[in-house]
């Protein structure tokens, strides 16, 4: 596997062994070994023509836990914000030697382009496109319900999980049902007709727009940010409604499982489509997604570029496991 | 050897209808149709055995980019192109840079195609001032001006204004003009990027609904039949707006209507590598509209093929899928497509390629001297094309200025032999020549390769 | 293929490496059992068990998985992490014992200390294999060595152990005959 672009570029046992590699390296980099060698002289580059604080911190943090060499390019500042094209970009990283680009682009697709192109020859990981799709987020996402629903080397089979919110512009959205439905997750999206997809009822997920009517025997809700602009865009009427028919609010927290989970992709619009009892409460793992996406993304760097050189199997073929 | 005064012989054709023949031309003109005809009689004998020849091409949208960008194309260049494709006659889009709005853009464009000397430019004229969709142009000037300018249309804009489209309507009829509508309304097809649909959803590229073009094609129809105008629908891409088309005819609404070779063979399943090479507006569509519009360029709903060819330089191409332009090169594969498409799955026969692609086009715009029957007498303007041959499509290798072609790669049937504009081959055996420099054409033994 | 070690000489090798240990390091108070996965994982808990039986006090046994520490990952298809899981003692100041089934190259002991030195500072490590094969490749050698298996180069020396593979048993494969 070269690149990680879509979750569609996972097979079902590919996404099992990120998680897996996930679980171990989590558990190494909490306790004894802070540091590995594993990726040492490799640099990475981090090109984010979107502004990104945390999921680009992430991703560096992943790279050096690596040793990695992690080289920041962002939108302010940059020549990307000056007008320079996505080619020349590239070709700049690839001059410089980068084995590996994280990208997130304004724009669904940057990331394919990248990799498709003849621009430059790294792996590319793609951190976010447009409203296209952001496959870590899905994998830590997946990772985090796991942890607490399941156990490590299996799927999600059986597990109830309700995303709400912009379903229309969210990458999110999109990387969470195809990677749930991949592993089993019995997934339904809630949204406001406006704001779900012409298509949609293609997807391998349910779709309701009653939010307390799809709770009901939810294993994990995951709410995603609603963005004020979407008003004036029509999408709904204003906050008042949007909150009270899409907003997970104490009284619905109330009627969740204790053991159910609450997450958020962050950042979060406190008061909108989250209130602090939810956001706060016992059943919050928001906190938890954030550092489950550092040994998420370690996972991510390691299957890519630890490994042969996609096709290249070089040196003499000695038994496993002994040298 | 004066160019004007060279006879040819073209042997081995098979005519339209079906019948075997050899065409001779001097002067401009046919002046014999018959088997085997004596070659000793003609300076010059082609051999286009396995050839089927139609009237010369017509095509009523064009973008030839000049006045304003011509880094993408010329009048020139795409000239050149269009007699690689076999046509002899082209319609300029008047979304140039100044706007085709007054008869000096329109005589100067004009100008710039006889002094190429490939095909025939026919202006088009912009509906509003500055394509502003708000007030009318000078359609009057531009219809008395040299090139007698008789399609109107703000493409690349949809006049949406529904008061505004209804004063052109009316205006028009006049100067016995056609207004040419690109159907899209604005306001449901905001940073709109492809077709409305599954796969938009999925590539969270935002979706061009088919009703934004179908609202616009009903509402005009009716404004149409109401003012009693004629209506020219450009590149129809919908199964719906086919079937609204076939209603309105139905009722003798005076509408005739178009579609592009690319709109009848690719869908929207090429958006997926998110190459914006297959970035077109209005957007591929999906299999089933393809289906429709062939069916409706068979029974005649549609009534013609017009290639839509828009040119762009390589950087409005090479970027994220957002960024890059509109459009798509269309004037050298089109013929190809449509005997792809069309002729080879039975649905379209040669008389029917002749009708849509040379006589219904000269016959909707106005052209009086094309798209008329291939007989002794008549301006000698003609097409041929070898419909069994195959060719790979090489973007490198296009007469066009630019590559955007998204046919790149792919196998096309059908290879055109030469094209003749005024009895003077400006494309055989793989070579251009504009009919000003034209005596000293090769030899050719039919069979040119791309 | 030919038997190098019958399942009884593998006990009797594990119960002779146990006391060497114990012999070595006066008791076992001061020791850290540390199998590397996979086998080695499995030898580490026998000899455990074994020196729990002869000491009558538990022993500090755990796992070092030396895959991220490996000096060849990028020539084959990226591997499967196994779990280390480092006794609650953990390593500072202790007698650490590496456990592993064979020594060949030393380049698996050599990532060991590598990523036992990210850990901590072991008092002393100490190196326990079931088989030693030869064809050093770089300057390791064993402290506790079951059996010495003089092997040529094209041979592969195969471990099985009853909790994996259903039977003990060392195999060699291949080579000229």
């Amino acid at each position: 596997m070269k690149h990680l672009l879509s979750i569609n570029d996972l097979s079902k046992a590919e996404s099992i062994a990120i998680l897996d590699t996930a679980q171990e390296l989590a558990r190494v980099s909490d306790g004894p070994m802070k540091k590995l060698p594993t990726l040492r002289g490799r640099t990475i580059v981090n090109l984010f023509a979107e502004d990104s604080t945390r999921t680009r911190i992430s991703f560096e943090a992943a790279a050096k836990r690596l040793s990695a060499d992690v080289i920041n390019f962002s939108a302010k500042g940059s020549s990307i914000s000056k007008g320079e094209s996505l080619k020349d970009t590239a070709q700049t990283l690839q001059a410089m030697g980068a084995d590996a680009v994280i990208i997130r682009h304004g724009a669904s697709g940057a990331a394919q382009r990248l990799a498709d192109s003849k621009w430059m020859s790294g792996s590319v990981i793609n951190a976010g496109d447009g409203t296209h799709e952001h496959p870590s987020q899905a994998l830590l996402d997946a990772f985090t319900i796991r942890k607490h629903l399941a156990k490590s080397g299996e799927d999600l089979t059986g597990i109830k999980v309700v995303i709400v919110g912009d379903v229309l512009h969210s990458r999110v959205a999109r990387s969470n049902v195809l990677l749930l439905a991949k592993l089993g997750a019995d997934v339904t999206l809630v949204a406001p007709p406006t704001l779900l997809p012409v298509g949609v009822e293609s997807w391998p997920c349910k779709i309701s727009y009653d939010f307390d009517d799809a709770l009901v025997g939810a294993d994990a809700v995951m709410m995603l940010r609603i963005q004020l602009e979407r008003m004036s865009e029509m999408f709904f009427p204003n906050a008042r409604e949007y909150s009270r028919y899409f907003g997970l609010n104490g009284d619905r927290v109330k009627s969740l499982k204790p053991t159910t989970l609450v997450m958020h992709p962050g950042p979060m619009n406190r008061g909108l489509e989250i209130t602090a009892d939810a956001a706060d409460g016992a059943r919050s793992v928001i906190v938890e997604q954030v550092s489950n996406g550092v040994s998420v993304r370690m996972a991510i760097l390691y299957m890519l570029l630890a490994g042969a050189p996609e096709g290249e199997i070089i040196g003499i073929n000695r038994e496993v496991g002994a040298l | 050897m004066s160019a004007s005064n060279s006879n040819y012989l073209l042997s081995g054709l098979t005519l339209p209808d079906g019948t075997s023949s050899d065409i001779q031309i001097a002067n401009g003109v046919i002046t014999a149709i018959g088997k085997s005809l004596p070659k000793q009689s003609a300076d010059q004998v082609i051999d286009f055995k396995g050839s089927v020849v139609l009237p010369g091409l017509v095509d009523l949208h064009t973008h030839l980019r000049e006045p304003g960008k011509e880094d993408a194309e010329t009048v020139l260049s795409g000239s050149m192109a269009a007699a690689k494709g076999g046509f002899v006659a082209i319609s300029a889009m008047a979304n140039t840079s100044p706007v085709a709005d007054t008869a000096g853009v329109v005589e100067q464009v004009y100008a710039l195609g006889q002094s190429a000397g490939f095909v025939d430019v026919f202006p088009i004229g912009a509906v509003t001032q500055g394509l502003n969709g708000q007030t009318l142009s000078e359609i009057g000037a531009m219809a008395d001006s040299n090139a007698r300018v008789r399609v109107f249309s703000d493409d690349g804009n949809c006049v949406h204004d529904p008061l505004v489209m209804r004063r052109a309507l009316e205006y028009v009829k006049k100067f016995n003009g056609v207004i040419a509508q690109h159907a899209q309304e604005p306001a449901l097809t905001i940073g709109s990027q492809m077709n409305e649909g599954i796969n938009s959803s999925r590539l969270g590229l935002k979706g061009w609904p088919a009703v934004a073009e179908e609202a616009i094609i009903a509402r005009d129809v009716l404004l149409a039949d109401h003012v009693q105008s004629r209506l020219h629908i450009c590149h129809l891409t919908t199964a719906g707006g086919v079937d609204i088309i076939r209603w309105a005819k139905a009722r003798g609404i005076n509408v005739t209507a178009e579609v592009t070779p690319h709109h009848l063979l690719l869908t929207d399943d090429y958006a997926d590598s998110y190459d914006p090479i297959f970035k077109v507006n209005p957007p591929l569509r999906t299999q089933r509209d393809v289906e429709a519009l062939r069916e409706g360029l068979a029974d005649g709903t549609i009534d013609i093929v017009a290639t839509d060819h828009a040119p762009h330089p390589a950087e409005a191409k090479e970027c994220e899928w957002q960024e890059a332009a509109f459009g798509m090169l269309g004037l050298e594969s089109a013929l190809s497509i449509v005997n792809q498409t069309m002729v080879q799955t039975g649905l379209l026969n040669w008389e029917g390629v002749a009708d849509r692609m040379s006589r219904a086009p000269s016959r909707i715009a106005g052209y009086e001297n094309h798209g008329g029957k291939i007989e002794v007498g008549a301006p000698a303007h003609l097409t041929v094309i070898n419909p069994t041959q195959t060719y790979r499509v090489d973007r490198d290798l296009v007469a066009s200025r630019s590559r955007n072609t998204p046919f790149h790669g792919m196998e096309l049937s059908g290879v055109i032999q030469g094209t003749f504009f005024r009895g003077i081959p400006t494309y055989l055996a793989g070579q251009l020549t504009s009919i000003h420099s034209n005596g000293s054409n090769s030899e050719a033994q039919g069979g040119s390769s791309r | 293929m030919s038997l190098a070690l019958p399942a009884p000489d593998i006990t009797r090798a594990l119960t002779r490496i146990s006391h060497e240990i114990l012999e070595r390091n006066s008791g076992s108070e001061s020791i850290t059992l540390l199998g590397i996965p996979t086998r080695g994982a499995h030898l580490a808990k026998r000899i455990a068990a074994i020196i729990e039986t002869i000491e009558k006090v538990p022993v500090q046994v755990g796992t070092l998985d030396i895959t991220l520490h490996r000096d060849d990952l990028r020539m084959r298809p990226p591997r499967a992490l196994m779990p280390t899981l480092i006794p609650p003692l953990g390593v500072e100041g202790r007698n650490v014992i590496l456990i592993d089934d064979v020594l060949f190259s030393g380049r698996t002991i050599r990532a060991a200390l590598d990523a036992l030195g990210e850990i901590g500072r072991p008092k002393s490590v100490q190196l326990a294999v079931l088989v030693d094969r030869g064809h050093r490749e770089l300057p390791i050698r064993a402290d506790f060595v079951g059996k010495n298996l003089p092997t040529s180069i094209d041979q592969s020396v195969l471990v099985h152990l009853t909790e994996l593979d259903g039977a003990d048993e060392v195999l060699i494969e291949g080579g000229a005959k």
